[in-house]
């Protein structure tokens, strides 16, 4: 289904016997349950053998680009248009009535507080005087949890995956999980459907369709596709069947919660059965039965709302960011949840290993990679061990010195555990401190072992804003990238798996995978 | 105290009658029975903390925080208030014993208006209005004791404007608050029948029992909250119209005078009176809360998982088995609660799984998986010939049906329920209202059944897959292996024997099933959404489990074919199906 016209990607295969003779460390933890392989990218000269930037497509795969200025963002929110129009007095009661609907209660007593002249005064001191003491509670709450001042639109910029997300074109995206197709959500409020061998792509708009801030596909299914938007939750079912360019909005359901938005993650269960969409202002998050539209909220105290889903792919354990230091781990059996309170900052981005075992996390500002096991025998890890240093190291590039590493903003596992990119901030002030997306080689038995395998970079002044593997490439993993510019590019990594060749041992795996990749170059020409 | 005594006469009868049945009805009376009496327990052991947040909310003052609070206090320990307490045990067990007695696992939801007043004026449903009446009252005279002041008793004494002499008058503060109660009361027990209170589904997770009823808690107390807010509504609009009546006849029975020196209640002036809204809607807001949290224990406590064994070792356990109370006809709620274990052991436990699958010993058969398989297959064909009935029902005079049913003019017409309605009068099922409907095809055991029946192939499709691969894979790593992984070898080989035996009957089953569904969704009224009540104590998720039957088809198909991949064509099914299976494959459905 991909043919691969050149072999375009180094793995570094040939330098992977000194990288881990010469720099992993390996050290055995007390409990003897699990090994960990500590890295570091200071000092490690190898690494640059696998410096590449890479442009290049796979044939039959879409990769359309958006700019800002064909897509037509929706314009200012309703109210700020009032300045348009001519002032117009309303009597109280309408003026009261408007400012109920457009703001609430906040609204109502400040109309009845400005308009002191018109209503008694012991009305209008009283309003003061609760309006005064609603915000002062608001800023006390605040206080604690401060995201909670920002706006709806500045809070799913704040919280969504995709970096930089009010300043990009593409808002959103997702695979398919069965099959080669993806959706892209964009700037102007809408989702395009792009499948391979086909150039239909439908459109999909709908009212409340605003700041899209999560899609993701329903797994065992053709159609369904949620979408976390600012007011509510969209499932859109689009029929793969029809050639309809613009499937009309009687084809989503809208599913919304009171005090429930803006939405800025979703998790669908792996067997497609639930759905568990999450807010920061909520501190609960709803697990939806999506055919009977019913939630059930899993509400707990503290963190002061919940920011990012990410369901273990064996579908067990449900990892639920909160806004402040500390997240949660529930178990889907019972509903049960783990604490984990985090030293610094809030976790930023995480991903699962493909068994459930383990997960890898980064917290907001840090330069290192955690690992958490998991495990139904022994109970799993007690605290979180750093399985990678990621601060600043350079290297010589083709065009000078590059710094590369910074705060790791997102993660990514391929399904076969193989694969694991990470996308390290740069430095946009500094010359040569670009935003990379950073590769590593992964194994998970007999040891957890993370080797470096080479970097992606875009084109100049592109810098990757999202990422996410193909969930069933057939050659190995493939990397989704969404640009700066727009521009949603593949990544292919060929390999043959360790796992299917049946490698009991790890010399085995390796020494197939040298041989596999015995006649790659290792610096490849930059296609674009 | 009557009541309690009444109470216990007819659990004994109850309990008589139970050991009286067969071993079938035992573990219906260790599960459902015992968990009733839990969930009442509970219930009982609640009314202190409600009471005493009713009686701080009732003697609020804002200025003296101190008098309040002391004053709380004291009366919380005062002999009227543990009278009132044992009254209102009293009721919570009288309650308790109405939901073990009312509860329904299938919907019943009247064909038209007239359908809805047969059940409301039901002798059976007349009784229970009549005792709900009467625990309103009993709950209102705590509430009016506990507030006191000018609530408190039922005669007051007075001076006559003329003769000046001191006589025993009617106090209408307190009649009012009694009436307040008989008919909250009545409007439960009305609004019970018209939402389905008694309607017990299961939730799409579970939860253990403490976290999901702190979750409830907050949506039961809104509800009560609101509900008692419309019944405060109208219940003064009542008796601002009717209110004369039964104050005259109070009066005239009990030789009371009226105080003509006080405003009357039933006019504008006297029920704009805040503070007896205020306490009329606490006292409300407490009695409400007071039904509900019982319903939502019992709720709570009948669905919970219970863990069947899949084989009993000892003969004397064999009904409780799994397979055994799969079959069970009489009592729904064991199949349900079965249905959900095997559902929970399809997802969760590999022993338990391991052990559907295991044969028996002596004999080599697959005992346990055949019963399974059998019974789901049975249900979801059963359900299959009733929408295809339905559907020929429909057909045969669709015109005819499609112009008697208007379209949603009436609110209580849901598209439930003229869907349902329709169904129910092809089958003449709808006959006896308040009879477990078993005919209606969306109940929740199709839907649950099917969660539970989707996963059963996985565990399976996984040990399966392992012998398709091990038969093409090299001979000699298989030969290699020890001891302990051929016996393992063998074991998933002769699982998949067991199963593969039934596969296209499960698949052509389901297929059928699909299609009869969707031809079902082509019918008119049956694609359109019902209207989203907003709060009420009554689960409306009855109302979307055609799209939840839908919906958890097409995953269970898309989970078997993914799983089976290719290897779905060694699989002896007609073409249609397969042709099918194969949109299923290709991700086109």
């Amino acid at each position: 289904m991909f043919p691969s016209p050149v072999h375009i990607y180094t793995d570094g295969s040939d330098a992977e016997d000194h990288v881990s003779s010469a720099f992993v460390i390996r050290h055995q933890k007390k409990r003897n349950i699990h090994h960990q392989t500590q890295l570091s990218l200071a000092a490690n000269a190898i690494i640059l053998a696998g410096v590449v930037c890479v442009w290049l497509q796979p044939c039959d795969l879409p990769s359309p680009q958006f700019t800002r200025d064909t897509l037509k963002g929706h314009s200012r929110p309703e109210s700020s248009s009032r300045s348009a129009f001519l002032d117009q007095r309303d009597t109280l009661w309408m003026r009261s009535a408007g400012a109920w609907r457009d703001a609430g209660l906040y609204g109502l007593l400040d109309e009845i507080t400005n308009s002191a002249e018109e209503v008694p005064r012991f009305l209008a001191v009283g309003s003061a005087c609760v309006l005064a003491l609603l915000r002062w509670a608001s800023s006390f709450h605040g206080s604690l949890f401060p995201h909670l001042t920002l706006s709806s639109d500045e809070m799913v910029a704040e919280f969504s995956q995709m970096l930089d997300w009010s300043d990009s074109a593409l808002r959103s995206f997702a695979w398919h999980p069965h099959t080669d197709k993806f959706a892209v959500a964009l700037l102007d409020d809408s989702i395009r459907i792009y499948k391979s061998n086909s150039s239909a792509t439908p459109t999909l708009k709908h009212r409340c369709q605003r700041s899209v801030c999560a899609l993701q596909w329903k797994p065992l299914c053709g159609s369904a596709l949620a979408v976390a938007c600012q007011s509510c939750l969209l499932i859109w079912h689009v029929d793969p069947t029809s050639l309809s360019t613009r499937p009309s909005s009687g084809c989503a359901q809208v599913l919304s919660h009171p005090g429930h938005s803006p939405i800025t993650s979703i998790a669908w269960s792996p067997t497609g059965s639930l759905l568990v969409s999450a807010s920061p202002v909520d501190t609960g998050m709803m697990v939806w039965d999506v055919a009977a539209e019913s939630a059930v909220p899993l509400q707990r105290v503290g963190g002061g709302g919940v920011t990012y889903l990410s369901w273990s792919p064996d579908g067990s354990r449900l990892l639920a960011a909160t806004p402040s230091a500390l997240f949660r781990v529930w178990e889907t059996r019972m509903w049960t949840c783990e604490r984990w309170p985090c030293l610094k900052g809030s976790c930023q981005s995480a991903c699962w290993s493909p068994d459930g075992g383990c997960l890898l996390l980064s917290m907001q500002g840090e330069r290192v990679i955690y690992a958490l096991t998991f495990s139904d025998l022994t109970g799993g890890s007690k605290a979180a061990s750093v399985v990678a240093d990621l601060s600043e190291t350079s290297f010589p590039g083709p065009d000078g010195d590059l710094t590369v590493g910074g705060e790791v903003c997102s993660l990514s596992w391929d399904p076969r555990g193989e694969r694991l990119a990470v996308l390290l901030k740069g430095d946009s002030q500094a010359v040569n401190h670009p935003s990379v997306i950073a590769v590593f080689k992964t194994r998970s038995s007999p040891v957890f072992e993370l080797l470096p395998c080479g970097f992606v970079m875009g084109e100049a002044g592109a810098e990757p804003r999202f990422m996410q593997f193909h969930p069933h490439f057939q050659h190995g993993a493939l990397l989704t990238v969404c640009w700066s510019d727009g521009r949603i590019s593949h990544v292919p990594f060929y390999f043959s798996s360790a796992g299917l060749l049946g490698g009991d041992s790890p010399q085995q795996a390796l020494a197939s995978n040298t041989a596999d990749h015995s006649s790659n170059k290792l610096y490849t020409e930059q296609i674009s | 105290l009557a009541f309690i005594h009444q109470f216990c006469l007819r659990l004994k009868i109850c309990m008589k009658c139970g050991c009286a049945r067969p071993d079938s009805h035992l573990i219906y009376f260790q599960v459902v029975i015992w968990r009733a009496v839990a969930s009442i327990a509970w219930s009982v052991l609640l009314l202190p903390v409600t009471t005493a947040v009713f009686v701080l909310l009732s003697r609020f003052s804002l200025f003296h925080p101190i008098q309040w609070i002391s004053d709380c206090t004291s009366l919380l320990a005062a002999s009227s208030t543990i009278f009132s307490l044992v009254v209102l045990c009293g009721v919570v067990l009288i309650t308790g014993f109405f939901n073990l007695e009312f509860y329904t696992l299938v919907p019943s939801i009247p064909c038209s208006r007239m359908a809805l007043l047969g059940t409301v004026l039901h002798p059976r449903q007349c009784v229970h209005s009549l005792v709900y009446c009467t625990m309103g009252m009993l709950v209102m005279w705590c509430a009016s004791v506990t507030i006191g002041g000018r609530y408190s008793t039922l005669g007051t004494t007075c001076r006559q404007s003329e003769s000046g002499e001191v006589v025993t008058c009617l106090n209408e503060y307190h009649l009012f608050i009694l009436l307040a109660g008989a008919f909250m009361g009545y409007s439960h027990s009305f609004l019970g029948v018209v939402q389905n209170m008694y309607y017990v589904s299961f939730q799409p997770i579970q939860q253990y029992k403490y976290p999901r009823f702190k979750g409830c808690l907050p949506m039961v107390v809104k509800c009560s909250v609101i509900q008692a807010l419309y019944s405060a509504r109208n219940f003064a609009a009542f008796y601002f119209f009717f209110g004369y009546a039964p104050k005259t006849w109070i009066s005239s029975t009990l030789n009371l005078q009226i105080d003509s020196s006080l405003q009357p209640l039933d006019s504008l002036t006297g029920l704009l009176d805040l503070s007896l809204l205020y306490h009329l809607s606490i006292s409300g807001t407490f009695l409400y809360l007071t039904w509900y949290l019982t319903v939502l224990l019992f709720r709570i406590y009948v669905t919970e998982a219970y863990s069947f064994p899949v084989q009993s070792t000892f003969t004397e356990d064999a009904e409780q088995s799994l397979p055994k109370v799969l079959a069970e006809k009489n009592t729904l709620v064991m199949k349900f609660l079965a249905l959900q274990d095997l559902a929970l052991l399809s997802q969760h436990s590999l022993s338990r799984r391991l052990e559907v699958f295991s044969l028996s010993q002596p004999g080599g058969h697959a005992h346990n998986w055949n019963a399974i398989s059998r019974e789901c297959l049975s249900l979801l064909s059963e359900l299959t010939q009733r929408l295809v009935a339905h559907q020929d029902a429909v057909a045969s005079n669709g015109r005819v049906k499609s112009q008697s049913t208007p379209r949603l003019s009436v609110p209580l017409r849901t598209p439930g329920s003229v869907f349902k309605s329709s169904v129910g009068g092809a089958n003449s099922a709808l006959t006896a209202p308040f009879t477990p409907d078993v005919d209606s095809p969306f109940s929740s055991p199709a839907i649950r059944r099917l969660v539970g029946q989707q996963d059963p192939q996985s565990p399976c499709f996984g040990t399966v897959q392992s012998p398709h691969i091990m038969r093409r894979g090299p001979k000699p790593w298989s030969a290699s292996t020890g001891l302990s992984h051929l016996v393992a070898a063998s074991f998933s080989e002769d699982q998949f024997g067991v199963v593969q035996t039934t596969l296209p009957n499960i698949l052509s089953c389901l297929v059928v099933l699909l299609e009869a569904v969707d031809r079902h969704f082509k019918l008119p009224h049956a694609s359109s959404k019902p209207v989203r009540t907003i709060c009420s104590m009554g689960d409306s998720t009855y109302k979307t489990l055609r799209f939840l039957l839908r919906a958890v088809l097409k995953t269970t198909i898309y989970k078997i074919t993914t799983t089976f991949g290719e290897h779905l064509n060694a699989v002896n099914i007609s073409t249609e199906h397969r042709k099918r299976l194969q949109q299923f494959l290709e991700f086109k459905d």
